[in-house]
């Protein structure tokens, strides 16, 4: 795999990547070799389609939306940098990190992994989970079995239970607020990624 | 004057007996088998195995009672050359790869370190038991007693596995049970031989222990190199059976059989062998057979190898009747009592072992299961039964084993499932969480695995990736016949369209409602008015309920590719699929890849990088199959300019059925609304025409060509793309895009 070093200063900015996401040295060395793995023709940025060839993302129900999370609007490639820091909010949190009061808020932080899965409903980025948009996420993680009337049940449901100004649609506050009881952390974080 | 009278009718029984007895035991299994599943209750508690050789102790009574012989099913050759080669190729060539390569190490250390320490510690125990003067049975030795122990050491997957896959026994415990069961099949062969020999010598030098041990990796990796060899050689001869696609099964199966019975000749690891032999040759071999072929081998495979298994254990019910048996209490009590012992002893030790260098730790549930779910079963029974005849206590060494298996067999059987049950006790009440936390918790959980596939595996990566090079740029090239470096997600796509395609012809029943066209939901919701509803609690329940069945599980939880007794299943897949089928499509299409409507959802990815057209990568040649299948030939010119529409619209995504294709159409420009739910495509072939019903042409397996007429019909309205002959293409184009031309 390459001496540590030598890897490392072949990517540049690796320092600031580091510090920003609280990868370890050896971690961005995999997420890089991973990077190129994906890379299959060495441009040095992804697309869509490379990552249309993992196979199990694509059986993922969810799996283009996650693949669109990692494409901001209007681009269609994605960098080293970029990946890296879509991956960090994967993380477990660092429980004993010291509170700095002035530094931003890191990237795992339980705000931004909330901030991450709204995104995956919010497909059309207004900030609102409208009822369409929760729809179409449940028609997806549901089986073929379930019929209209059940799947427009379990969207008003969930409509009602999280939305608080009644306005018919859920925003990030909402959803933060009525996910206040589940461990964010455990849910959102790739243990192997510490 | 007597003339032997010519008899109208003869009877000849001594003719045709073997194969008569042969057709009527099998028949008799499967009957057995059959009548199992009538009642569903019944194998939910109580595994197969241990009903087979509850009906064969049935049976076993009754011949008995007729003082009848059962069929010397057990003998040396026909247990080893014709009814463990089945089963060990079914465990083979279903042996799901990836996981199993990752986990590679960890499978070799408790298959092989954890029998050996099984069967050290069990002889070595029992030798202990053997000199208390009080059990009499001080006469045998220490080697014939290390022989024992490693025939009861052998574990087997049946039912274990199939009661990991009900409760959520995660991957990565299913491939260590999966692959610890196959190879120790092969140490155990390796050992018994070992020890057979061993028992035989009168005396036991230090220079033959060495000699056996270096014997044990020759065995071993000899069976490995053969394996992999014959494995290569049939990939390269299906390389070359595209003219003549009947017998490729055929070769299949003879040279995985060669593989098994050379290495016999040469005593090296038969089961290896073919186990490797199975392992390197599917995945060349299902990409140059026909999709036909492929089914017919999978399917055959799976037949044979269960017939196999229920033979075995049915006869093992029969034979624990008829056979003469020596009942020892003390030896086979302590026995049992160390087989047990040991192997829960082993597991713990080798877990605390082997953790550090796993990703994935095993926790103490992960080592209940892998400790209590131990059983014995086939391969044990049929080397008992072939211990040599010079072994004084053979007899009770076979009332041994037969005890331990049974033992293990019924009573850990069908106590596994609750006891894991037990330790799998949710920590929060059900009813307490919301739906909205149910959703959002799955959605959480389906992108944790998403992105730790993204990840890959961390470990193991760089000698996957050396090989997967040294593949790419040699092996394909060999063995492979049409070699195109294509997507494997678009290879699998195709496969799974062909196969579902299949499945359409076979099953036109029409239960499959039409599918919930969320077109159809926006517009009731735009036309009801919007009162809040009130929900019941019983109606929450429904909801909870529902979505806990309906629901897709998480990829690692989804273990069915482990069941030993069913195919593959991969309807989920195909359902996923099928909904990302506009994604996917756009993948084969030189398309942009955001559109600038704000308001279309997920259709971004997947997009042929700028400037190449389909061409280059999928000429159309290759997707005709010769044995007249479903022939298409992909039209790319009509690909090549998708015509699309834009549409002010805001249509939400709408899925797909998987069976019946739903034809509808969107919101257009004009305002046409129509909605043609419920139209069904009964096969393959219909299309759907603008105007909004079904008009049912191409008949299947016609080669079908876009005509021009369609093509403005596209220009006009977002249309469904009815003449696109590639099942890949013809779904219904539902969103409305920007015209675009390429």
């Amino acid at each position: 795999m390459g001496s540590t070093n030598s890897t490392l200063l072949k990517i540049p900015n690796v320092e600031v990547l580091m510090q920003e996401t609280g990868f370890s040295p050896a971690h961005i060395i995999r997420l890089h070799d991973r990077f190129k793995a994906l890379d299959k023709e060495g441009r040095g940025h992804l697309c869509p389609h490379d990552f249309g060839a993992i196979k199990e993302l694509a059986m993922n129900p969810i799996g283009d939306r996650i693949i669109g999370a990692f494409f901001s609007p209007g681009k269609e490639t994605v960098d080293f940098h970029t990946f890296v820091k879509i991956l960090a909010h994967f993380r477990p949190v660092d429980k004993d990190r010291p509170k700095e009061p002035n530094s931003p808020e890191p990237i795992n932080s339980r705000s931004n992994k909330l901030k991450f899965a709204f995104q995956l409903y919010d497909q059309d980025k207004d900030g609102k989970i409208s009822r369409d948009e929760l729809l179409q996420v449940l028609r997806a993680m549901l089986g073929m079995q379930v019929t209209d009337e059940q799947l427009e049940s379990i969207a008003d449901r969930t409509i009602q239970e999280a939305d608080l100004d009644r306005d018919d649609t859920i925003s990030f506050e909402e959803f933060r607020k009525s996910l206040e009881k589940i461990n964010i952390d455990h849910k959102m974080s790739i243990r192997f990624l510490r | 004057m007597c003339e032997t009278t010519q008899a109208v009718f003869t009877l000849n029984y001594p003719r045709i007996q073997i194969p008569f007895e042969i057709t009527l035991w099998v028949l008799l299994a499967s009957f057995a088998k059959i009548g199992f599943h009538v009642y569903h209750k019944i194998t939910v508690w109580v595994p197969e195995s241990c009903l087979l050789i509850s009906i064969g102790l049935i049976v076993g009574g009754i011949m008995h009672s007729l003082h009848e012989k059962p069929p010397a099913v057990l003998t040396s050759n026909a247990f080893f050359l014709y009814m463990l080669p089945p089963i060990v190729l079914d465990s083979g060539y279903f042996m799901p790869t990836r996981p199993f390569f990752e986990n590679f190490g960890t499978v070799l250390w408790f298959a092989v370190v954890g029998t050996l320490w099984n069967s050290i510690g069990i002889g070595i125990s029992l030798f202990a038991i053997c000199q208390i003067e009080v059990f009499g049975v001080q006469d045998i030795t220490l080697q014939e007693n290390f022989l024992f122990a490693s025939i009861i050491s052998a574990v087997e997957p049946v039912a274990v596995l199939t009661v990991f896959e009900d409760i959520s026994v995660h991957e990565q415990l299913y491939i260590v049970v999966f692959g610890e069961c196959l190879f120790n099949d092969a140490v155990t062969v390796v050992l018994y031989n070992l020890f057979n020999h061993v028992a035989a010598l009168e005396v036991v030098e230090a220079g033959d222990v060495f000699l056996d041990i270096g014997r044990f990796f020759v065995v071993g990796l000899g069976g490995t190199i053969f394996g992999a060899l014959f494995g290569f050689v049939t990939a390269f001869t299906t390389r070359f059976t595209g003219k003549v696609r009947e017998i490729e099964p055929l070769i299949i199966f003879l040279y995985s059989y060669l593989a098994y019975l050379i290495a016999e000749l040469f005593a090296i690891s038969s089961i290896m062998a073919i186990v490797i032999c199975a392992l390197t040759m599917k995945y060349y071999v299902e990409e140059n057979v026909s999709q036909r072929s492929c089914t017919t081998i999978r399917h055959v495979i799976k037949m044979v190898g269960s017939v196999s298994e229920t033979l075995i254990f049915f006869f093992l019910g029969v034979v624990t009747i008829t056979t003469e048996h020596e009942w020892n209490w003390g030896y086979i009590l302590f026995a049992l009592l160390f087989a047990l012992l040991w192997r829960g002893l082993g597991i713990l030790v080798l877990t605390q072992i082997i953790n550090p260098f796993r990703t994935i730790p095993f926790n103490f549930k992960d080592q209940f299961g892998l400790a209590y779910g131990g059983l014995r079963g086939a391969v044990s029974f049929a080397l008992a039964f072939t211990l040599p005849d010079n072994i004084g206590r053979k007899d009770l060494f076979i009332t041994g084993t037969i005890v331990v298996i049974i033992f293990t067999v019924f009573i850990q059987g069908i106590t596994i499932r609750p006891l894991l049950k037990l330790m799998n006790v949710r920590k929060t009440n059900r009813n307490q969480e919301t739906i909205n936390d149910e959703i959002h918790k799955r959605l959480m959980e389906h992108t944790v695995a998403g992105i730790e596939d993204l990840c890959g595996q961390w470990s193991h990566y760089y000698w996957k990736d050396k090989f997967m090079k040294f593949n790419n740029r040699i092996l394909r090239k060999i063995l492979i016949r049409d070699n195109h470096p294509e997507s494997s997600i678009v290879a699998l796509y195709k496969k799974l369209e062909l196969q579902n395609a299949m499945e359409v012809l076979d099953q036109m029943s029409g239960d499959i409602s039409a599918a919930p066209s969320l077109i159809s939901l926006h517009e009731e919701r735009k036309n009801a008015s919007k009162s809040r509803k009130k929900f019941l609690s019983s109606d929450v329940t429904n909801m909870h309920e529902l979505l806990s069945k309906n629901m897709y599980k998480i990829r690692h939880r989804t273990v069915s590719y482990t069941n030993k007794h069913t195919l593959p299943d991969d309807i989920t897949a195909r359902e996923i699929l099928m909904r990302r089928h506009t994604s996917l499509r756009r993948s084969l299409r030189a398309g942009s890849f955001h559109g600038t409507n704000a308001a279309k959802m997920s259709q971004k990815y997947f997009s042929l990088p700028m400037g190449r057209s389909l061409n280059s990568r999928f000429p159309p040649r290759r997707l005709v199959h010769a044995d007249g299948d479903i022939e298409s030939e992909i039209n790319y010119s009509s690909i090549r300019h998708p015509q699309r529409v834009s549409s002010k619209a805001v249509m939400p995504l709408r899925p797909l059925n998987t069976l019946k294709e739903v034809a509808s159409s969107v919101n257009t420009v004009d305002g046409q609304n129509e909605e043609q739910r419920g139209c069904r495509r009964s096969h393959l072939g219909s299309n759907v025409s603008r105007s909004g019903h079904l008009t049912s042409h191409l008949p299947h397996g016609s080669s079908r060509n876009c005509s021009d007429g369609d093509h403005d019909a596209w220009v006009e309205e977002p249309q469904n793309n009815s003449d696109v002959q590639h099942p890949l293409m013809r779904r219904p184009h539902w969103l409305p895009q920007k015209p675009h031309d390429k």
